[in-house]
């Protein structure tokens, strides 16, 4: 019975399609009449899973997608007085998927296990507020510093531009390096970035030390100013599709190729002529600039940035969404990074708040130690293992596109150069 | 392929959903609920002192339960956890916004974490009511929700300073800082204030946080020999720097800044701690016959003894509680406005609190805020009062 | 400037040889785990994490109880020794079967990734061990062997300035020592240490020579986790106080040092976390004085971490390790 319906479904696109609208709707509902539902929240959400796996042309997931979250999830939250909290929410996972969608370019396209990747982000992050503050005046001189909150723009492309510097930097000593070396490696320069973060308040006062900066600058767009989650959610919307849009062109491009190739038998790819030097650069300098873009949106949000933000820990958490969503999966690393933000921002937050009322009103006991909102640690460590052991390759799998070999022969066989160059797009087997 | 894992998958998370939607339930109420949330590192370094500031606020508030009860509203009290986080703190406090019953926050512990999170109070007009903040910065951006009843770095490190070259006659002073918010800043203000009273700093040196060895610093202390230590930082460290140092020799006082006030310091340094200063900005309420009741209901209560910040966290929340009263009043017993409750902490005037007498000035820093120095004169906390700096 | 150095020389020779030694043994238990698997044991730092905290729970208990009067300290640190080494030593094989045997045919990448999980899990877990049972996990205990004592090195003459620890400082280095000494020969001289280093050097080929392979792995991991364990209670005995996140920073150090000597090399790592502690001691003790204060004793870090990169770059095989090629 169960079975026939699956394929039933399986078969139509119409049956899933109303499916998929009932499903949203109903969430919708849910959300947009409940004061605050978290599981509604964490349903409507889940909705964006269910497109996934439809079977609709790649194009229309895209764009069914794309209204899902520009008009109806804003929507939809905007009902009861939770609205804030929610695209609170939405956009630290915004900001989350960028960054494990860089680093799932370094792991998971390149094979180069970085532990130190969330000091790109603290390089975005400090660029914005060195410069929208009068932390600037402290070392450099100039009538036009401190700058306003109308250069966010353009800061959003310098803080990923120096971010991709900086992965350059450290990619050119660390190629020498490979396997668990370079590991160590990347997490050494981590863990140097944070500390001279912390300390590079003397001899010149540049980061401002452990004090942090703070009041940094809200974006400005023609005097409209951005200071409230649900501003910011557009603006994290608009810098996931441009970085989505990049993974997704460069994943099936030559280069993508290159990086696959050299992941899964370096010499062998290097015997092939591909340049394993600018390409495992590149993975760098791509993943990076990711991270460097949203460290400028997150210092604009927070209006304050220190360097206990930036700690090994963050490194782990951006790891184990790449890995629990599966290494080298678009998709997978998208759904990770959600699953993992809103484990750490909603459930263990409210799983913990519900606990401490029931010991509370004296209902159970639940010793402090165990509360969930403290066990972060445990979980990470024990996602990782589990993964590791049982599904390497995550909850959702990377698929390498099939190769149509007959077609291909057929199309490429009076012009043979076209076949160095298949362009990296078109209808995917992945999405 | 794909559906049918989707099914379970989707079976999976409804009944997940099913669990969750079963503790979000309330339970429905006539009354007018009105929550008091607090928030603090209830996991991590600090979570000693951040569950003290929890209790504290929680004792207040159910103390004040049938008061409340009879002008007509349900207080219920909702403790946040930051983790001495800015990020989960910022985020908590989008919650907390959300959440149109808080009317106000005790909170938040760490400096660090209140600067951004009170950005977001400012936005929603939620009063902040810290019984722990001491950075300059917390209060000096003006913003109308943010306020403390503690004294600040600028009078705690300079207040320390006057005692240590004043009282002790100290003349060649090393100063030490964790390279944290916190400990830098209290070590800078010492550090400016002793030099500005003619004192000489011999050396100004940092450690790292979490470390366990601080043998080369003292190595250094050694070879300067000073007359007066000063430490900037959090007990665990302190409390190691005291023992090594007593280890290697060194007799020379050494002080530090509320951050050793909790006896995890004497725990962590054993005896090494006799003769240890320290300033606080938190008084020993157990001195008081009042302040002694006080502790021991709040023992008998949580089994837990007072920690520094205990006696203020309750004062926060009674001083919220009072102007939260007086806003119902103002709006002739109807739930006021955030902005309402905000005007009146801010208005607060004379509050006699268990540990500390309230009034706020324009910025939220109160008028009555007081530094103490303290010794430990045995190997127990607290240690004693053996002075008390008001402005 | 220089006499200052040269004074505080002794002090910082002293200090650094104890770190040193406890970077040294620790260490040992990663080039032992990379000699035979080729897998950063990312777990090491917090096996002695737990073995400090063994050890302390066991001193708190004879504590509690009473014994620590009734017997020789050397008998009660030789059973907490003893205590922490088992249960450190099982806690290894415990690691290896579960996290790390599924994965021996995995990518690299996959088991360094399952090494950095169970480093988190011990710690949160060791967290809630303590918490539960304390309510911190901040842990203090009385320590042995407490008497100060002063080396008069400035009798000597010279600028040179007196140096002070503590008798169990001493301890701590003698006990280093042996362990050091005692694995080398037991590597160099026993049939189940010749074995080891068979099946380091050629897994397969070891296998066809009828060694047990996965009997000789957990062997690796019982005697490095139980090195682990061992310099953690001497580590709790000198510091008197532990918590769960001691392992992480000390053991990235003392992956450092083994690196530095040459992975896979026993003696290396000894060379390497001396080395190491030196650096570390003189770069805290001095760093501010040689900058007159511009950078202090807060970059330390970045020396043990500059070196670690330095030495994987231009010298991956280390200083005493021998060049590997590789293979396709």
């Amino acid at each position: 019975m169960m079975d026939k319906l699956i394929t039933g479904l399986q078969g139509s696109k119409y049956a899933q399609a109303a499916l998929l609208a009932l499903f949203v709707a109903l969430t919708c509902a849910w959300v947009f009449l409940m004061d605050k539902s978290v599981v509604a929240f964490l349903l409507l959400l889940s909705s964006l899973l269910l497109l996934h796996y439809t079977s609709f042309p790649t194009k229309i997931k895209w764009a069914v997608g794309g209204v899902m979250l520009l008009l109806v999830v804003p929507f939809a939250t905007s009902g009861g007085a939770s609205h804030e909290a929610y695209m609170e929410v939405a956009t630290q996972c915004g900001i989350f998927i960028a960054m494990a969608l860089g680093l799932n370019v370094v792991v998971g396209f390149a094979g180069l296990l970085d532990l130190g990747f969330v000091a790109f982000f603290a390089v975005g992050a400090y660029t914005y507020a060195i410069f929208s503050t009068p932390q600037a005046t402290e070392f450099m001189s100039g009538g036009w510093l401190p700058l306003t909150g109308s250069y966010f723009w353009l800061f959003i492309f310098i803080g990923g531009f120096i971010a991709s510097l900086f992965g350059i930097l450290l990619g050119l000593p660390v190629l020498r390096v490979k396997g668990d070396y370079l590991a160590i490696v990347t997490l050494g320069f981590g863990e140097i970035t944070r500390i001279i973060f912390n300390n590079l308040d003397k001899p010149v006062n540049i980061t401002n030390g452990a004090l942090g900066i703070s009041s940094i600058q809200a974006p400005n767009l023609f005097g409209y100013h951005f200071t409230f989650p649900h501003q910011f959610y557009f603006i994290v919307i608009a810098i996931l599709a441009l970085v989505i849009l990049c993974v997704k062109r460069l994943e099936h491009s030559r280069l993508g190729r290159s990086w696959k190739a050299i992941r899964d038998n370096e010499i062998a790819a290097q015997s092939s002529g591909i340049p394993l030097i600018r390409t495992k650069l590149t993975a760098f300098a791509v993943g990076a600039s990711f991270s460097g873009m949203m460290g400028v949106v997150f210092a604009a949000k927070q209006t304050f940035v220190d360097p206990t933000s930036f700690t090994y820990l963050e490194s782990i958490t951006i790891l184990v969404m790449v890995l629990l969503g599966g290494m080298g999966s678009v998709p997978g690393v998208i759904l990770g990074a959600c699953v993992i933000t809103l484990l750490n921002l909603q459930v263990l937050t409210e799983i913990t708040l519900w606990l401490n009322q029931l010991t509370m009103q004296g209902i159970i006991k639940v010793p402090h130690a165990l509360s969930p909102s403290k066990m972060q640690r445990f979980i990470f460590g024990a996602v990782l293992i589990l993964f590791a052991i049982f599904r390497p390759n995550g909850l959702i799998a990377a698929r390498n596109r099939k190769v149509d070999e007959g077609r291909l022969r057929a199309a490429n066989a009076p012009v043979s150069a076209k076949l160095r160059d298949p362009s990296g797009h078109g209808e995917g087997g992945s999405s | 392929m794909g559906m049918k894992k989707v099914w379970i998958a989707s079976m999976a998370v409804m009944l997940a959903a099913g669990l969750l939607a079963a503790c979000g339930n309330n339970g429905g109420s006539d009354k007018k609920i009105i929550k008091i949330a607090s928030q603090s590192p209830l996991s991590g370094g600090s979570s000693v002192q951040g569950e003290a500031i929890k209790l504290g606020a929680q004792m207040a508030l159910e103390e004040r339960k049938a008061e409340f009860e009879k002008l007509g509203f349900d207080l219920q009290f909702t403790p946040y956890d930051d983790q001495a986080d800015p990020k989960k703190g910022v985020a908590n406090a989008e919650t907390i916004a959300a959440d149109k019953q808080i009317m106000a926050i005790v909170g938040h512990m760490n400096s660090g974490v209140a600067i951004p999170s009170s950005v977001v109070y400012d936005k929603y007009g939620i009063p902040m009511v810290s019984p722990s903040n001491t950075a300059t910065e917390v209060t000096d951006r003006k913003l109308k929700v943010v306020n403390r009843i503690v004294a600040r770095d600028d009078f705690q490190g300079p207040a320390a300073a006057q005692y240590a070259v004043n009282t002790v006659g100290a003349k060649n002073i090393f100063v030490i800082q964790d390279k944290t918010a916190y400990g830098q800043g209290l070590a800078d203000a010492f550090k400016s204030e002793a030099e500005k009273l003619g004192a000489t700093i011999a050396g100004y040196e940092a450690i790292t946080i979490g470390e366990k060895d601080f043998n080369g610093v003292i190595t250094q202390i050694l070879s300067k020999k000073p007359d007066f230590i000063f430490f900037g930082g959090l007990y665990a460290e302190a409390g190691q720097i005291v023992k090594q140092a007593r280890d290697k020799g060194v007799t020379a006082p050494i002080m530090g800044g509320d951050g050793i006030d909790t006896a995890g310091m004497v725990e962590v340094a054993g005896d090494k701690v006799v003769g240890t200063l320290y300033t606080s900005v938190s008084t020993d309420i157990t001195k008081t016959d009042a302040g002694k009741a006080w502790a021991d209901a709040y023992k008998q209560k949580f089994g837990k003894n007072v920690d520094g910040y205990s006696a203020y966290a309750y004062d926060c929340m009674n001083l919220i509680l009072n102007a939260l009263k007086e806003a119902i009043e103002a709006n002739d017993g109807d739930l006021p406005t955030r902005e309402q409750v905000r005007d009146q902490v801010r208005a607060t005037k004379d509050f006699e609190g268990m540990a500390t007498k309230v009034t706020f000035d324009d910025k939220g820093d109160n008028a009555y805020a007081k530094v103490f120095v303290y010794e430990f004169k045995a190997a127990s906390y607290p240690g004693s009062l053996i002075s008390e700096v008001s402005k | 400037m220089i006499s200052d150095l040269l004074h505080s020389l002794p002090q910082v020779l002293v200090d650094g040889l104890t770190l040193g030694a406890v970077y040294a043994v620790v260490a040992i238990g990663y080039t032992l785990v990379y000699g035979i698997l080729e897998l950063i044991n990312f777990a090491h730092g917090e096996i002695f994490m737990s073995g400090a905290f063994i050890g302390t729970a066991v001193m708190l208990m004879f504590e509690s109880a009473g014994w620590l009067g009734a017997m020789p300290g050397w008998l009660a640190y030789m059973l907490i020794m003893a205590a922490a080494m088992l249960v450190t030593g099982l806690m290894g094989v415990g690691i290896e079967r579960v996290a790390y045997r599924p994965l021996r045919s995995a990518p690299k990448l996959i088991s360094l990734i399952s090494a950095i999980g169970v480093s988190f899990f011990l710690q949160d877990l060791v967290r809630f061990i303590a918490e539960l049972s304390t309510g911190s996990y901040l842990i203090s205990s009385s320590t042995l062997y407490n008497d100060n004592l002063q080396l008069r090195v400035s009798k000597l003459g010279g600028s040179l300035g007196d140096a002070f620890l503590k008798t169990n400082t001493v301890i701590l280095i003698v006990v280093a020592v042996l362990l050091m000494v005692g694995l080398d020969l037991f590597v160099k001289r026993t049939k189940w240490g010749i074995a080891m280093r068979a099946v380091a050097q050629d897994r397969e080929t070891a296998a066809l020579m009828s060694i047990n392979v996965n009997k000789v792995i957990a062997l690796t991991f019982f005697i490095g986790s139980a090195l682990g364990g061992a310099t953690g209670v001497l580590f709790a005995q000198q510091y008197g106080t532990v918590d769960p996140f001691i392992g992480y920073v000390l053991g990235i150090k003392a992956f450092t040092a083994a690196v530095l000597g040459g992975i896979g090399s026993i003696r290396g790592a000894m060379f390497g976390g001396l080395f190491i502690g030196m650096v570390e001691m003189f770069a805290s003790a001095n760093l501010g004085v040689l900058t007159s204060g511009n950078f202090g004793g807060e970059y330390k870090d970045v020396f043990a971490f500059a070196i670690l990169i330095v030495v994987l770059i231009f010298k991956p095989e280390g200083l005493f390790g021998k060049a590997v090629k590789e293979k396709v």
